[in-house]
């Protein structure tokens, strides 16, 4: 028999949006408050574990075309990438710095180098999960 | 004015977990899995939901902080909690649990066997 899965797809179309919005909020929040990118990636990774629930591997590799493996890569270049940084102004390695700027519609905002390595440590984690969670469901 | 905000909050937390309570009493009591599915999935979804609301209430009275990630939770458990009620009781029919031996109807079963014989429901 056909299974109908209409009220499950129907609700993850709605609680995906509210999950990764969730998840990039933490992710921004963690600098002052609980968060971080390790939780961040963890809740993204958790929304593509739901819509892998509701639909099939296919339909969801097709939605979101990712090599998991490859994002590892981009997220550990990243990492490496803002620890190099302090390497060409003549500091010690992993230097960070901070600055505030104007931006026209935030106002008053401090940008530091450290988010770069958390945008790092964001993707290593959605890639390592996403990674792990594929190879274990499409083995038969 | 602060007398009139602790009753507010107060109410919203214990209907909360009078529901709750009731829900688990009802999870003990009642005979089968849809029945415990149904008391389960109604009452503590409104019981969280005015936990959370009263937990709101709380900071934004006293605290002068409106917490959006507590309209959110009471948001996405009003729609998540339903689903999942309804995904396991669906689950548990599909796997061959019985009714309670005094229920009197199984529309689901009905529409089956007409679905299997070709007809429109």
């Amino acid at each position: 028999m056909k299974t109908n899965n209409l009220i499950l797809q129907t609700a993850t179309k709605i609680l995906l949006f509210v999950i990764v919005l969730f998840s990039i909020y933490m992710f921004f929040a963690g600098h002052y408050e609980p968060g971080g990118g390790f939780i961040g990636g963890l809740m993204t990774s958790g929304a593509i574990v739901l819509l892998l629930i509701a639909y099939d591997i296919k339909t969801v590799s097709k939605a979101l075309p990712f090599d998991y493996k490859k994002v590892v890569g981009v997220g550990l270049l990243f990492a490496t990438g803002t620890a190099a940084g302090g390497l060409l102004f003549g500091k010690p390695l992993l230097t960070h710095w901070f600055t505030y700027v104007d931006l026209p519609l935030l106002g008053k905002t401090s940008l530091h180098t450290a988010v770069l390595f958390d945008i790092g440590v964001y993707l290593v984690v959605i890639g390592t999960t996403m990674t792990i969670i594929q190879t274990i469901g499409e083995s038969e | 004015m602060t007398a009139i905000y602790e009753i507010i909050v107060m109410l919203f937390i214990l209907s909360g977990t009078f529901l709750t309570l009731a829900a688990t009493f009802g999870v003990i009591r009642l005979p089968d899995i849809y029945t415990r599915n149904h008391a389960a999935s109604k009452a503590t979804t409104l019981g969280a939901m005015l936990i959370l609301l009263g937990a709101m209430f709380y900071f934004l009275f006293f605290e002068d902080h409106f917490n959006s990630r507590l309209v959110l939770a009471i948001l996405f458990i009003f729609m998540t909690a339903p689903v999942s009620g309804h995904l396991i009781g669906r689950a548990a029919y599909n796997s061959g649990v019985k009714l309670w031996n005094k229920s009197v109807a199984d529309e689901l079963a009905r529409d089956r066997k007409k679905m299997k014989q070709g007809k429109s429901i």
